[in-house]
């Protein structure tokens, strides 16, 4: 039932916090470090650890590492609708173009350099693009790369055939042209930002193989894939785990590990206890629930870290019901929300306090949007100001407008549940009447939370996808899909200021220049509150000592993003 | 004979088609559908899953797609899973082996010792052993399996370290030994429900024939006591016995959910519940019909069982 009930935290990403990564100096002293951070559940602020330029690396790959998830990853075609588990197996077997490191930055993979307006590889106004691939990489099955296997991703994504789980950014692409076998052009339709960020979270399959399947939903290939990466494909036993073993003709770092096994422990609880046996190595996605962190911090042998999510936890509104037009409404509920207590006595003390939709370690935050106040009187006075008077029963009204709304969450998450009666007595103080109604989970993502028919929802959503900052999706007048819209604006938010900066900052190819409208749009939503931030989740990892490499990445929804350069020390 | 065995064949047709109308039905009936888990994907968008359903044909009439399944079917086609699109036959007898192993060993274990537990009680009734073994068989029945589950990984994993914390067997090691000593535990577990199931039943039934005219006639032969219990009593007491069994048989090939679950082991209960989590409907309803035909065949051959074995019955 449990991983049931987590399917919830789908949306959510993994994260990294730069300063939460383990300094790691030599290899002595970074084991003595390691027990010491193990035993104490001490991190160590400030230092960003790129242990292993220091550490000492195997000469060839070396040994096994069993990495437990909550959840089977089952669709290793990565270009077919998957969760994100499949990402740990896509991330082993295949390479994108370029990679994203947790600082936000592009790194080359099959690409030789990342394109950018300097370097001229996009032309200045975002519409041509060329990019230079190596020319010392072979698929698994010795054939070379070239550019066609790139060309042939980038039209596949686009095949009306193919149930391509992503069609974003690859719809402007026109023109694909393949120069010579390290070198691919194309055109856009029109300026498209993000697609970076898109490109760098595409991995690139095979033409000589998928190509030639008839029906490429189905093709045996989706079982056995055969890519560029690290790993190869070893074997499956389904339902229990999947074996991967090392490329040891892989161009770039690593590997360094002769196996690595993904092993399905489909409850949390077993997991965390396979964590402590030793069965597993690592805790991986879904990691460990929060209320094992204190006695998992102290285990021996362990090194067990906090490490920020980029999913943020919010409750959000549905703009177009009337209780809701007034900003006076959403300023006093947010004023109504004890979001220290919420965190300190049901979370854990994990999460962080947010103002933004934006997570904390990205190159695109915002940190100076005023901060929440938790003031039940000014809530009081500003509903007053507004013109909201307490009616016979208490609750106050406002031109025939009562204001009592309904706010439903996913049905069986115990913690939400709490959050929402947390919350129902606060308004209540300041006259306002909560209704709790939630639903299964199916039921609750899917139309009511799609076409907007709820009042209020509490819901955690990442709204990036990978390290980009746009959020059209969201933000956009014209994302609601409520209102005959394409998008995730479920709470039918609608700002001409901000449908402009989004789409300003769609056409600018220079973070920095983004950065400024961004910050912008932060504050815009800070004031406007269609959705009251609450947190930002952190996630307990746990990991068996002298394993190194493990790198937090906020930009990457996988813990095992980097398993290339994951070793025993 | 071949009259009967005609009609139970064509009775189970009909009873097979309509479990599998229902189950269609109560599956797709069911709010959300296959894609509703994808909604908060980072950059989903709702154009990608209106196209992504029109492309698996989730947006025609249940009723076609029904039809379509059901055609499939008949052609010997199980359909594909959503999740890997392996077909679900396959999945099936993927999973087949590791709850074959685990229950297999576990209803041998609750068979044997529920059966002993049984005929001692009732041969000793309202002895220390029989309220002990009354009061451990309802204890055994209300402790939820994942709670001593848990409690057993607890003590034997974890503090004592003698066996196992879960999984079917230690991966790059397939020996028999290995596999013996992961099976342990979860058959154990697993067993503890089962021995009071069996016992109780054992009991009732052995009591109604211990004092039946024809025990009495054989002990006034002067057959010894033990003759009398294994042939006249046992003999007569294990009839029932047959038709439990043969409702076990779906029991056993299903798999078990909560163990599965909590000893991680790949089995025909983990794969349904997660299909059900995963909206993987072709693999549930592969699932379900699976399951119906083993009631079936599990019930007919204990009506044949004992239409062979107890003489008073016969068919036709």
């Amino acid at each position: 039932m449990e991983s049931m009930i987590n399917r919830d935290f789908k949306g959510r990403d993994m994260t990294d916090n730069k300063p939460n990564a383990i300094f790691n100096p030599t290899r002595r002293q970074a084991l003595s470090m390691l027990a010491f951070a193990g035993a104490s559940g001490l991190v160590i602020p400030g230092l960003l650890g790129r242990d292993r330029a220091f550490a000492a690396v195997p000469d060839k790959p070396t040994g096994q590492m069993i990495v437990g998830f909550s959840q089977e990853p089952t669709v290793f075609n990565p270009h077919l609708l998957h969760i994100e588990v499949d990402e740990a197996v896509h991330h082993a077997v295949f390479d994108p173009l370029f990679n994203v490191d947790p600082e936000g930055k592009f790194t080359p993979a099959l690409a030789t350099e990342v394109p950018t307006v300097e370097n001229g590889g996009i032309s200045a106004d975002g519409l041509n693009w060329k990019v230079k691939l190596r020319d010392d990489v072979k698929w698994h099955d010795g054939t070379p790369f070239t550019a066609e296997d790139v060309k042939f991703t980038l039209e596949l994504m686009v095949d009306p055939d193919f149930r391509s789980w992503r069609r974003t950014g690859h719809e402007h692409v026109r023109d694909l042209t393949v120069v010579s076998p390290t070198e691919i052009t194309w055109r856009m339709e029109k300026p498209f930002a993000p697609y970076p960020s898109i490109l760098a979270s595409t991995f690139i399959v095979p033409k000589h193989l998928l190509g030639v399947e008839a029906d490429k939903n189905a093709a045996p290939y989706n079982n056995a894939p055969i890519g560029t990466g690290a790993f190869r494909w070893g074997s499956r036993v389904a339902g229990d785990h999947i074996e991967l073993v090392a490329n040891t003709d892989y161009y770039g770092e690593g590997p360094y590990l002769e196996r690595v096994i993904y092993k399905y422990i489909p409850d949390m609880t077993v997991m965390y206890t396979q964590f402590k046996t030793g069965d597993i190595d690592v805790v991986g996605l879904q990691w460990i629930t929060p209320d094992h962190y204190e006695e998992a911090k102290a285990l021996d042998g362990k090194v067990v870290t906090v490490v920020p999510n980029a999913t943020i936890e919010s409750v959000a509104f549905n703009m177009e019901r009337p209780q809701f037009r007034d900003l006076a409404v959403r300023q006093a509920l947010y004023h109504a929300i004890d979001k220290q207590a919420i965190i300190d006595a049901l979370y854990y003390g994990l999460p962080t306090p947010t103002e933004s939709y934006m997570p904390q370690q990205s190159f695109y935050y915002n940190p100076d949007l005023p901060k929440h106040e938790y003031d039940l009187e000014k809530a009081k006075k500003i509903l007053d100001d507004a013109g909201w008077t307490p009616g016979s029963d208490g609750i106050r009204v406002k031109d025939g407008v009562r204001l009592s709304f309904s706010n439903s969450t996913t049905a069986g998450n115990h913690i939400r549940e709490q959050v929402q009666q947390f919350m129902q007595q606060s308004f209540k103080d300041i006259g306002v009447e909560m209704t709790i109604s939630n639903l299964p989970p199916a039921v609750m993502w899917g139309e009511y939370w799609m076409m907007s028919q709820f009042d209020s929802v509490v819901v955690g959503l990442n709204f990036l996808t990978g390290p980009d900052p746009d959020t059209s999706d969201y933000f956009m007048s014209t994302s609601s899909a409520a209102k005959g819209g394409n998008g995730q604006n479920t709470w039918q938010y609608a700002n001409p200021e901000v449908d402009q900066l989004l789409k300003d900052a769609g056409n600018l190819f220079v973070p920095e220049e983004r950065k400024a409208i961004y910050f912008r749009i932060q504050e815009i939503m800070r004031a406007d509150l269609p959705f009251l931030p609450t947190f930002q989740y952190a996630t307990v990892r746990g990991r068996k000592n002298g394993i190194e490499g493990v790198l937090p990445n906020i930009n990457n929804r996988i813990d095992t993003w980097n398993i290339n350069t994951w070793h025993w020390g | 004979m071949l009259r009967y065995l005609l009609s139970r064949l064509w009775q189970s047709l009909v009873l097979l088609i309509l479990v599998s109308m229902i189950g269609f039905a109560v599956l797709n009936l069911a709010p959300g559908g296959p894609l509703s888990q994808y909604t908060l994907t980072p950059g989903m968008t709702k154009e990608a899953l209106d196209r992504i359903s029109e492309q698996m044909g989730l947006n025609r009439p249940l009723p076609i797609q029904y039809l379509d399944w059901m055609w499939h079917l008949l052609q010997g086609d199980w359909g594909k899973s959503y999740r890997d699109s392996r077909p679900v036959l396959e999945i099936i007898g993927g999973h087949l082996p590791a709850t074959l192993l685990l229950m297999g060993s576990s209803t041998l274990i609750s068979i044997l010792i529920g059966t002993w537990v049984g005929v001692k009680g009732a041969t000793r009734r309202y002895s220390v052993f029989d309220y002990g073994a009354t009061v451990g068989a309802m204890v055994a029945l209300s402790i939820p399996t994942f709670w001593f589950g848990l409690v057993a990984i607890y003590v034997f994993s974890l503090k004592l370290k003698w066996l196992p914390a879960g999984n079917m067997y230690t991966i790059g090691n397939g020996s028999f030994s290995d596999y013996a000593l992961h099976l342990i535990m979860p058959s154990v577990v697993l067993a503890l429900v089962n021995v009071a199931v069996w016992s109780r039943y054992m009991r009732t039934a052995t009591l109604d024939v211990i004092n039946q005219d024809f025990v009495r006639t054989a002990k006034a032969k002067g057959l010894s006591p033990k003759r009398v219990l294994l042939k006249h009593v046992m003999g007569n007491a294990l009839l029932p016995m047959i038709t439990l069994a043969g409702l076990q048989l779906p029991t056993i090939l299903g798999g078990a959910l909560v163990t599965e679950t909590v000893f991680t082991w790949p089995g025909m209960g983990r794969l349904f519940l997660d299909s059900l989590g995963y909206n993987d409907y072709p693999v549930v309803m592969g699932l379900l019909m699976f399951s119906a035909i083993l009631v079936l065949i599990g019930s007919l051959i204990a009506d044949l069982l004992v239409a062979f074995v107890d003489p008073r019955i016969r068919l036709g």
